[in-house]
Parts: C-alpha cells; structure tokens; sequence
C-alpha cells in the first residue's frame, strides 16, 4: 500500500495543512475571468434600479414630480418615500440603535441623498428616468463641522427633539444637544484627571483623522428577486455578512426567514464598505416585489464614495503624562465624532464608538480615560471601519501620534520612550485601563527584532548628518523615519458583549465527510479577497487528516451555510477560523472512535497522527482517514451512527490581539512636498500563521491602503456640504507607480485561548501602517519644531508644513 | 434614447452583429449585450483599468469607449487571452506568486500585462510600475502583481528562446 511507504513528511506534505503556502483555489476562475461577481448575475427578465440623488447637503423637499419620467421610454416605475411608507420601509433601522431614511421622508440631510428609485429597462434608460424626475428643494442652513453643529440652532434631525424642541434620549443615552448623538466613556475619569493634572511632564495635541473611504474596486450593488409562486424572495449582493442581512430584511419586510435567501457572490473587495445595509437593497427588493421583476441596483463610483460607508471623521485630543524618565503614567482622550446625517455606524451593539477604548495601545498605562461625543452633521452617515477592526484605527493613531508628541515633550527618541512603556511579556494577559484583557504578547522581542532589521541607529545617524546638511545647504531633501508599534483588537466576539442589531458575534462551521474521503464545509462567514476558501481548507486539513485539495469551502448562501456574522473586523480567522477547527475536532472524535472499532483496539489505544489513527506502541497498525471515512458509510458500526458530519458554532471567550512593528524610512523634497518612501519594514505577530503565502499578501495590501490614507485619500466636503473627491480624480488610490516595495516579517505568539492559536491579519497592516506612514512625514520636521500636523499628507500639505516652519527661506 | 444603429465587431476572434443606441459604452456591449463578463466596471471614468480590453493592438479601457466608435475593430478581452486549456503564461504567473485576492481587477490587469510584455518584453521592475500605472488593484499592494509580471515574462522569454 502506497501509504505505508510515504514518508511522515511526505503525508504533511500532502495535506496542504497549515504553515504552507498553498496556492489559492480561487485564482483559476479570476485569472480567466469566470469570476461570478454580482453585476456578472443576469437573470430572466431582469431590470435596473437607480436613484435620483440630492443636490444638496440640507434642504426640505417640497415636491417631487415623477410624471415626465414614467414617460421616458424604457421607465416602468419611480419609488418615492411616500410608495414605500404604506409599507414601513421608508426608514430603516441602522445597526447603529439608529435609523436612516430610505427614500428622502421631507428632507435631506446630505449630498447624494437618495430620492427617488427609477426602474427601468436598462441602465441607460433609467439615467433618462433620473433626468426626468423633477424635485422641488427648499435649501437650508448646511452643518459640515461637527464643532458647530454642536451649537448651531438648526435642528438636523427632527426626530431628535420633542415638541418642546427639546432633545430627546438617543440609542445610547441623553443627548447635549439636538445635534448630538451619544456620548460613550470608558475608563475612570477623576483618578486620570488627577494624575495627569499632578504630572511632572505632560503632552498635549489635538489632531483630526480625516473622513475617508473603503473604496473596494467593485462598487456595491444588489439582484433581488422576487418569486411571487413561491413566496421566496432571493438577493444576491455585495454582502459582508449575509445572515445579518437576512434577519434585518426579515424584521423590516415581515417577511419570514426562511422565505428569504441572501446569496453573496464573489466580492470585488469589501474593507468595510460593504458590511451595512443600504437604500439601494431595499428599494430593490420592493420594486421587485412591486414589478414581479428582478431588480438589478449596482452604485457606481461616486455613488459609492458620496453616499455608502465613509471611515474615520474622528478629531480627537489627548494629553499623556509621564514621568521625567519617561515612564507613561496617565492618558486623556476626547473624540468628537462627526457621524453625518444618520449614525449607521457598523459597531458592535454595546460600542457606539467602537474599540476606541483599544487607545492606550501597546503600553502599561496605569490610569486612563476615554470621551467619545457622537454628532450630526450634512454629511454621509457611514462610520465603518475600513480595514479594520471597529475604530482601532483610530486608537492606535492616536496613540501612535500622542507617543511621539510625548517623546518630544521629553526630549527623548520615541523608539526608546516606546520600549520602557511596552506591556511586558510576563504582564499577560494583561488587562488594560480601559478595560480590554490583551491576550498575549511579547512587543520588546518584535520592537528589538525591527530596528535591528533596519539599523535604526545607523538610520538616526543618516538623518542627523542629513539635517546638518540641510542646514549648510547642501541639500533640500528631509530624512523622516516612521515608527509605529501597534496591537489590534480583533476577532469580534464574545456573545456576551459583543452583538449586532441583538445577534450574537458567534460563527460557524459545518463539514461533511465524502464516503472516498473528500469533503465539504461550509461557513458563516464570506471572503471578499481573503483566500477563505484556500487558508480555512489548509485548517480543516490539518485537524482532519485529509488532503487541503480534497476539501470544498462554501460560503455566502444563507439557504445552506451555517447562521454567522460575516467577514470584517479581522474576525473570519479568529472566530470562523475557531469553528472549523472545533468542528474539525468533533469530526475527529468521531473518527477515531471508528478506527478502534476497525483496528479492534480500545478508543483510548489509537491516537491521530497527521492523516490516519494509528496503535498506541504500533504505528504499523493504522487506518487512514480516507478509510475511515469510507467505513463510515459502508459498515455498520455498533453504537456509532452512520456518516460522517459536524457543524460548531464557536463564541470565542475572548478578542485576539495581533500586534506588529513597523519603520518606514522617506525623503521629502522641501521644495516640492513629494515624500519618496525609500523603506518600509513590517513586522507582524498574527500568532499561528496559517498560509504565509496569503499573510503577506494581507500584508502589502493593508500596508497600501495606509498609505493612500496617510497621504492623499480623503472624502472632503465644502462649507456647503458639496463632496470635493466624489470621483477617482479626486479621491487617491495608489498606482503601481506610486507604492513601494515591503519588507516583511514575523514573530510567533501564539493566541492562549484560540484553538489554533491563530489571531487574523488583514487589517494589522492597515492599522499600524496610517501612523507609521504619518510619523515618518512628522519625524522629518521634528528637528525644525514640528509637533504634528494633519493628515492626510499630500504633497501640498507637506510643503505647506516646511513653509510654515519657515524652510523656504 | 437615440434610434439604434447595425454595428458590426469582432470579439475573442467571433464576429457579433447587433443594433445598439451609439450612446451604449463598449463595455455594456461587451458585458450585458454579449455576456462576457472578464472585464468589470470599477469607475466608468477612465481611471481603474478594470475594464482594460484590447483593441486593434492597443489597450484601451472600455468605460470609456461608445460602441460606435468599436464599430468594425477587433477586441480582446481576458476571455481571449487564454482559458482552461491553453492558460496564457500571465494567467499562470498571477497564481504561483499571488498578484490577485478579491480578483476584480485581475482580467483587466492580465489583459494590460500582455500588452506590455508585447512592447516590452523584458521590462524591469520600474518598466512594469509605470506601464501598470493605468490599472488600480485596492488589494494587493502591487507588489505579486509585479512579480507575476516578471516571472511571466521570464517564462516566456525562455520558451521564444527554446523555441528558436
Ligand atoms: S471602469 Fe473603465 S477605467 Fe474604471
Ligand atoms: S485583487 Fe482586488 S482589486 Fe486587485
């Protein structure tokens, strides 16, 4: 038997298990493209949906005249607000403890306002529908910076005061003010005021992360389709997390569950934008409902940059203290939130501000206190988090900034002031001041493998001799190296605090064993570029002894995959991840119960080895997992039912919290602004690495996308709330010309509480790549007297900073 | 709506014949009108290359083209460049060294490769950055796209020199 003669080697080999870069499954129907994305989905009859948008930022709706566009050729029906109020669903609940209009009810609140839905026999003649829509506005006073929205008598929301025009409770509490949203604290507030009102040395800074956008290359769109014989509507969609969908759609149509299939195809990228419900979902399956048709919405771009899932929009101001050695003995933060016309973020229920209160990073911090104020302003409501697990890239900017803004209130390198501040190795798990219990870690490791990659001390003597230059005029390039420590909290999440719209942040995994020994598994979960359907085989391979190759992943269909959460937040490895690895087990008790049975020996005197169950004491007397899925359906086996099969739905106990290193080294031209990143090292810690090959794919993405938000992408507005960046002219996207070459590396720390010890990746890169990318920027003028400036950093804002700091002569 | 007009044009070597209003984008006709879906929209402005085709020779992004000015041309799309059996070597390259993840902007990538490495077929890593510059992929960094170039390349360098 040829299995007998393979080498132990030869048969890990042969699994495709994890630690291996296997190559991805997915990639032969891309790379000939057979992709099957949603606009790819054609069906019988079908119909296009698409919207009459506002003009305006803030203004009441007087009239809206839908008579000459039902005469445009090719127009079968224009939705408004008033069509979809019969029915309830000209709002919709956001997952926020909000609710967003669906069609403008009287009013709306920011530019690119859905208005009305045309449907029609094309796309091009619903663009003629839209020409023909004629809508009466009355503009009203715009409120674009949350500062003054706070004081403003213009009451945005008519929904927030009572008749006395006083503002009413909100989802999360009282409101200041008619504009304001919540106001979310942790940490305690008194004993941190009073240590860092005490402290020897204190550092202030306010600094603003700009709004900015996932801009995931395929837009979002939905088919929805209605069988009216049956009773059954189907959608397929841009969906992170179609089980969520369904459920909402459920609550707010009344239609029953099971009558209601989401399907999400391939997905051309998500990175947060596509985790919300939108306008767009409902109105197509009310016009199918309502046409008997299949309704096709697909945004295109500046649809989906003005109106869907903006990120960030966090003006944020800290004060760190510390002692005269350096030590960190107290941090304050205050974010005022400008949240938009609607509050939809996409933040677990309990968390209006998200894991801000991750903000105390990658340091022992004993006190610490945090003030989230959420406010309303003209603009999109969005609030996702984009590459990233709710909000932590904001808290790690912040921390990220406030560390460096302390090293220079200290006269300090920040590498050092980092190093004495780190959670030690033997601290964990450590809890936090503001509450979270950090899994493992060990940062001084990581911290000293990464400048050691770099020379950082040969880099600090570069940029020293590089000043000195500057100054005799020998040259007009600047030498900024950027240091970045970061931890994330990912892994969303333990039931008992952690839900969305009231459904618990578990996952799922369900697998069947073939008779010949190959398999299916289906999971909560939906890959939008993560390779699930590669890596979460290479688990199951591991845990179950049959070759990754052999192994079907199947995500997406809510009619035949298990309930979860969706694909966000970094939280398929750790919790869907978690499930397979359990449902691998259950498989495995299961098996090894047969091969006792088949080998005549006790279950206890077998044990798995790689493949196969083997004798305690007598490798030679083994069977493999193929026969043992083989005899589970061919024999009658006492005592065991029949087949081969589990399902497990896993809570995890706890978040995981992968960490990283980064140093990024760049040349800006003074004169022109232009910053040319000659270097960037990431070092990341995401505990077991499941497919290496994949990890640093994660890796150069996430690390590109904080580039583009540290150096040009923004979602700008003017004072009338007109979008500035609604098209790719506008809004940056990196090139192939524009990103550099990483250098990428690793260290192992294992999650304690994870089943495979494993803690997600994705979105490290993106969290601690925004502040090293900014502080690089901010290193180079620290030794001309900059403290911080804002992002993002374009050429034009970094020339403005040498200006400023008079280097123009 | 404009009256529809008898347009005439070659795609992946088969001749379509069809009435279509001018004002229709190539790559509407391409996706809805002739189902071949390769190629994908990512912004209808001329920016993100996902829907690079190649026509008479050159890539050409076809948001940005009406279907009366493809009138008579002959187009490529990823669908022509290579399937299950004769896989191009660009096809192969993005797979071994990763140049793909969401894969929506692959056919429009793979589609603008071959054209490149047709012009250039020993391009340096600088040559590939810049002659990609037209296409955005918002997952990969770039980086394995880059290396899937190079590698295809060399491969088929190799097989013209085996070859000859
Ligand atoms: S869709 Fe044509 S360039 Fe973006
Ligand atoms: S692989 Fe997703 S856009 Fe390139």
């Amino acid at each position: 038997m040829k299995d007998e003669v393979t080498s132990r080697e030869e048969r890990i080999d042969n699994l495709k298990g994890m630690g291996c870069s296997r190559k991805r499954v997915e990639d032969a129907r891309f790379t000939q493209g057979k992709g099957n994305y949603v606009d790819d989905i054609k069906l019988d009859g079908m119909i296009f949906g698409d919207f009459v948008r506002s003009p305006y930022a803030h203004a009441r709706i007087k009239s809206i005249d839908t008579a000459a566009a039902l005469e445009v050729p090719g127009v079968l029906a224009v939705l408004t607000a008033k069509d979809l109020e019969p029915l309830g669903l000209h709002w919709m609940p956001t997952l926020a403890g909000d609710k967003q209009m669906v069609l403008a009810d009287g009013k709306v609140l920011f530019q690119g306002q859905e208005v009305a839905f045309v449907v029609a026999e094309d796309r091009f003649a619903a663009a003629d529908g839209i020409e023909a829509v004629e809508v009466e506005y009355e503009e009203l006073e715009v409120l674009v910076d949350p500062f003054k929205s706070l004081e403003s008598d213009v009451v945005l929301r008519e929904d927030t005061v009572d008749e006395a025009g006083k503002p009413v409770d909100g989802a999360h509490g009282p409101r200041k003010h008619h504009n304001h949203i919540f106001t979310w604290e942790a940490g305690d507030k008194d004993p941190t005021f009073e240590v860092i009102d005490n402290a020897e040395v204190v550092a202030t800074e306010s600094m603003y992360y700009h709004r900015t956008h996932p801009c995931p290359l395929e837009t979002c769109g939905c088919v929805a389709s209605m069988d009216k014989v049956n009773g059954k509507l189907t959608v397929w969609g841009t969906f992170q997390a179609p089980h969520a969908i369904r459920t909402v759609v459920s609550l707010i149509t009344g239609i029953e569950e099971h009558n209601i299939r989401i399907i999400s195809p391939d997905i051309g990228g998500g990175f947060g934008n596509k985790v919300g419900a939108y306008p767009g979902y409902i109105c197509s399956a009310v016009a199918s409902i309502v046409t008997g048709k299949p309704v096709k919405w697909i945004e295109d771009r500046m649809d989906n940059l003005m109106t869907t899932a903006f990120a960030r929009d966090y003006h944020m101001t800290g004060r760190i203290s510390a002692t005269k050695e350096g030590k960190i003995t107290g941090l304050h933060c205050h974010v005022t939130a400008d949240h938009g016309g609607f509050d939809a973020c996409a933040d677990p229920t309990k968390f209006p501000a998200g894991f801000m209160n991750i903000c105390t990073g990658s340091y022992d911090i004993p006190t610490a206190f945090l003030e989230v104020d959420g406010v309303y302003t003209n603009k999109a409501p969005g609030g996702v988090s984009y590459r990233c697990s709710f909000r932590v890239t904001e808290a790690v900017y912040f921390i990220e900034r406030m560390i460096e803004v302390l090293a220079i209130e200290l006269n300090m390198d920040a590498a050092e002031l980092r190093r004495i501040n780190f959670i030690k190795k033997e601290q964990f798990p450590y809890t936090a001041a503001l509450g979270w219990e950090y899994d493992s870690g060990d940062y001084h490791t990581a911290w000293d493998k990464a400048l050691k990659a770099v020379d950082y001390d040969g880099l600090r003597a570069e940029q020293a001799q590089r000043v000195e230059d500057f100054k005799a005029g020998k040259t007009r390039s600047l030498m900024g190296i950027g240091l970045s420590f970061f931890t994330e909290i990912v892994g969303a999440g333990p039931v008992k605090n952690c839900d969305i719209l009231g459904l618990g942040m578990f996952d799922s995994c369900e697998i069947r064993i073939h008779p010949t020994g190959s398999a299916i598994a289906r999971l909560g979960t939906i890959s939008q570029g993560q390779g699930h359907a590669t890596t979460f085989a290479q688990i199951l391979a591991s845990e179950i002894g049959l070759p990754a190759d052999s192994i079907t992943i199947e995500e997406g269909d809510t009619d035949t995959a298990p309930y979860g959460l969706g694909t966000y937040g970094s939280r398929s490895t750790p919790v869907a991840g978690a499930a397979t690895a359990m449902a691998g087990r259950k498989i495995r008790a299961k098996a090894q119960m047969i091969a006792a049975y088949l080998l005549e020996v006790h279950d206890d005197d077998v044990e798995f080895d790689v493949d196969r169950f083997v004798v305690k004491g007598a490798p030679e007397r083994f069977k493999t997992m193929k026969e043992i899925a083989f005899a589970a359906y061919n024999q009658a086996i006492p005592g065991i039912e029949p087949g081969l099969e589990a399902v497990s739905y896993y809570d995890p106990p706890n978040m995981t919290y992968p960490f990283g290193a980064y140093v990024c080294v760049m040349d800006i031209d003074v004169d022109t602004g232009v910053a040319d990143i000659r270097r960037f090292y990431a070092l990341d810690d995401c505990g077991t690495r499941i497919n290496p090959m994949v990890i640093e794919g994660q890796v150069h993405g996430g690390l590109t996308e904080a580039l583009a938000v540290a150096l040009g992408q923004e979602i700008a507005y003017d004072d009338m709330g007109n979008v500035k960046t609604g098209t790719l002219m506008d809004f940056f996207l990196p090139t192939a010309w524009e990103v550099p070459n990483y250098e990428t590396d690793y260290t192992v720390t294992p999650s304690p509480h994870h089943p495979i010890g494993a803690k997600g990746v994705g979105e490290s890169p993106h969290v601690g790549g925004v502040p090293c990318f900014s502080n690089a920027i901010q290193d180079a003028f620290r030794p001309f007297g900059n403290r911080h400036t804002n992002m993002p950093h374009d050429h034009w804002r970094i020339w403005k900073t040498a200006n400023e700091l008079g280097l123009h002569g | 709506m404009s009256k529809k007009q008898h347009y005439k044009i070659t795609v992946n070597g088969k001749e379509e014949e069809f009435l279509a209003e001018p004002r229709e984008l190539l790559i509407y006709t391409l996706r809805e009108r002739l189902n071949i879906t390769g190629p994908h929209i990512g912004c209808e402005t001329s920016h993100c290359g996902a829907c690079t085709v190649t026509i008479d020779g050159k890539s050409v992004k076809s948001c940005t083209m009406f279907v009366a000015q493809a009138d008579g041309k002959d187009i490529t799309t990823i669908e022509g460049i290579g399937g299950p059996d004769d896989l191009h070597p660009l096809q192969n390259a993005f797979k071994e060294h990763h140049g793909l993840q969401c894969g929506y902007c692959t056919p429009g990538m793979i589609t603008r490769a071959t054209k490149l490495l047709e012009e250039n077929p020993n391009p340096t890593e600088e040559d590939i950055r810049f002659g990609m510059a037209g296409n955005i992929c918002r997952c990969t960094g770039y980086q394995n796209i880059v290396k899937s170039i190079m590698a295809a390349a060399a491969e088929m360098n190799a097989a013209k020199e085996a070859a000859e």
